[in-house]
């Protein structure tokens, strides 16, 4: 977890550029600033953006999308500028917005259709990919059902394919998971986690839900009260947390306790017969079934532990009293 | 991909151009148009007029056509610019109601669905939204209005012969500018109003009401004033003086005399037109305050400030 500048990995796909560059980003309404000097550059497949409750999450997403102008700064996706290539930009995106948004009196392929058209597909192929989309997303055998006869969770699926029917680089998914029960929910996230797999698109997740993100996003970054407090790469904070180690044990821990401490590594005990163990470099796992096996205290559970997005959220909600910048 | 694959997959195809993209509104819009048997009916109704006027240009070359129906041509309307503007008059009058069906529903239902950032999200801006919009009913209006308007001249031409045709092209353009314009006021002022009434029938009355309730307002200016000048406000009146321009009929003065008599002295008083170019102005006016209109309700999303 970050809240100064940080190295990352190049993107996946190779991209020269980052998938969104945030540079020096601010919006106002009415005077009011929304987004306050946002910096940084995301790289990930998949990106999840949190916050609570108006700290700016959809407004950068529309920001983005070239719904708001920025007051000051600007932003790049896939290095073009939202200013001056709003154009050529929403031509690589698809977005999911969170509230219900249709066109009424409409079966869903024909809406699913009419937005790839919009998108610049050709009729034909744009009718060909409206039915691979809704194939994709669940809804194949409803397709030719009226929109206004869908239940939430099938609008939710119609709005997701509408969003991937002309297959863009980046898709914004604002609040997938709203109003779905869970076997929903779980279909949904396998389905975004299909889309990031596949390796053919971007993927920026905007979500309440702290589980959606985590299962869905390699990299987050946490907004509060419109600056970027917080930027996560999860899969290095899962690496970077290896050696933090959760044991339970029986027989007698003080002479285990002494000789871990010896390795130099830290240990604290939490109850009877549970440890928690920061490993030193060099200290190997077979290190500590050595000493237990000596100690004479058996080992009957092991498990890395590291901070739980919920963890990293929390702190950045004490913490983060708007950092200004976090150079991602 | 095919369908069974169920595997996400870029497009890699040749896009359709940008500059025609609008077109895909009206071309899926039609269709729905097209489900309302009111609207249907309606629309087939409207060609009545242009068939009994290609009837008549044709009766006036058709000299044994008229023994037989015992008809002297002498009876007949003259095929001349004045036949031409009261066709213009009767379709532009069917038209307004066209747009009434049709017009109101288009940008409020979107509003209405939140579906505007599904447009706008796309590489589709908020001008070629309301150009798309106003298209469906500039398509529509034009299939009543100048297109059987000039079919019905050609076919003047073809039966009069080529003279005709060169001396009178003219009035070929009255019919096109003359429709054009119309369409186009139709056009926008249904458009503005369904992006502010969302409730369609509410639109529709308004609509109806920005037509004739100007023409009341109009008329009491003009009768408390003893002036003309009142039809500065009635958009009926407005059309009407610029068709009238178009197809030459237009005359300031004398259309209208007022007879007053006190103490036994009767006074004539003739009311003077506001002149063409304040028609003109006016109707320009009017489009510039609909493009503002639609301006500000038609984003991705309201701002609440």
């Amino acid at each position: 977890m970050h809240s100064a500048a940080a190295v990352i990995d190049p993107q996946p796909n190779g991209d020269p550029f980052g998938v969104i560059t945030l540079d020096g980003l601010s919006v106002s309404f009415g005077g009011r600033p929304i987004l306050k000097d946002l910096h940084g550059e995301l790289r990930g497949r998949a990106i999840g953006l949190l916050g609570p409750n108006g700290a700016g999450k959809t407004t950068l997403i529309h920001t983005l999308l070239g719904f708001h102008p920025p007051a000051s700064g600007t932003a790049r996706i896939f290095g073009r500028d939202i200013r001056a290539e709003a154009n050529q930009i929403k031509s690589l995106i698809g977005y999911m917005p969170e509230r219900d948004s249709f066109i009424s009196k409409m079966s869903c392929i024909h809406f699913v259709r009419f937005m790839a058209e919009l998108s610049g597909l050709p009729p034909a192929a744009a009718l060909e990919r409206a039915h691979e989309a809704l194939f994709f997303v669940g809804l194949g055998e409803a397709r030719y059902r009226n929109l206004d006869t869908y239940s939430l969770g099938m609008k939710q699926l119609a709005k997701l394919a509408q969003a991937i029917v002309h297959g863009p680089r980046l898709i914004f998914l604002d609040e997938p998971t709203n109003g779905l029960d869970p076997p929903a929910r779980l279909r949904m996230i396998k389905m975004i986690r299909e889309i990031r797999d596949s390796g053919q698109a971007n993927i920026v997740l905007s979500s309440h839900l702290l589980r959606d993100v985590e299962e869905c996003c390699e990299e987050i970054v946490i907004l509060k009260e419109g600056r970027l407090v917080v930027y996560c790469n999860l899969e290095e904070e899962r690496k970077a947390n290896k050696k933090f180690l959760m044991l339970e044990t029986r027989g007698d821990l003080n002479l285990f306790v002494a000789a871990v401490g010896q390795m130099g590594c830290e240990c604290a005990t939490t109850s009877d017969h549970r440890l928690k163990i920061i490993l030193q470099q060099g200290t190997e796992i077979r290190d500590l079934y050595r000493l237990a096996a000596e100690s004479r205290v058996q080992i009957r559970r092991l498990a890395y532990k590291r901070d739980s997005l919920e963890d990293i959220f929390l702190k950045a909600m004490e913490n983060g009293s708007g950092a200004g910048q976090a150079g991602v | 991909m095919a369908v069974l694959e169920r595997s996400y997959k870029r497009f890699e195809g040749v896009l359709s151009p940008e500059w025609s993209r609008f077109l895909i509104i009206p071309r899926h819009a039609v269709r729905n148009v097209f489900r309302s048997k009111l609207f249907t009916a309606f629309f087939a109704l409207s060609f009545i007029w242009p068939l009994v006027c290609a009837i008549l240009i044709y009766l006036h070359h058709n000299i044994e056509a008229l023994g037989i129906l015992q008809i002297d041509i002498r009876n007949l309307l003259p095929i001349d610019a004045s036949f031409f503007q009261n066709y213009v008059i009767v379709q532009g009058t069917i038209g307004f109601f066209l747009a009434m069906l049709v017009g109101p529903q288009q940008v409020s239902r979107d509003l209405a669905n939140n579906a505007l950032p599904l447009f706008l999200c796309r590489p589709f801006t908020r001008s070629e939204y309301v150009v798309g919009k106003m298209s469906i009913v500039i398509i529509l209006i034009s299939t009543v209005t100048w297109i059987p308007g000039l079919i019905l001249f050609l076919l003047q031409s073809y039966l009069e012969g080529w003279s005709w045709f060169v001396d009178n092209i003219w009035i070929a353009s009255a019919i096109f500018i003359g429709s054009l314009v119309w369409i186009l006021l139709l056009a926008l002022m249904s458009q503005a109003i369904s992006a502010w009434v969302k409730w369609l029938v509410a639109a529709r009355a308004a609509l109806l009401g920005l037509f004739f309730i100007p023409t009341v307002f109009a008329a009491i200016v003009n009768e408390i004033f003893q002036t003309r000048w009142g039809h500065i406000f009635d958009l009926r009146a407005l059309i009407g003086n610029v068709w009238a321009g178009l197809f030459g009929t237009f005359a300031r003065q004398g259309t209208e005399r007022g007879e007053f008599r006190r103490n036994g002295i009767v006074t004539q008083i003739v009311f003077t037109e506001p002149p063409l170019w304040a028609s003109w102005f006016v109707l320009f006016l009017i489009c510039a305050l609909c493009l503002w209109l639609l301006s500000r309700k038609v984003k991705a999303y309201e701002v609440v400030r």
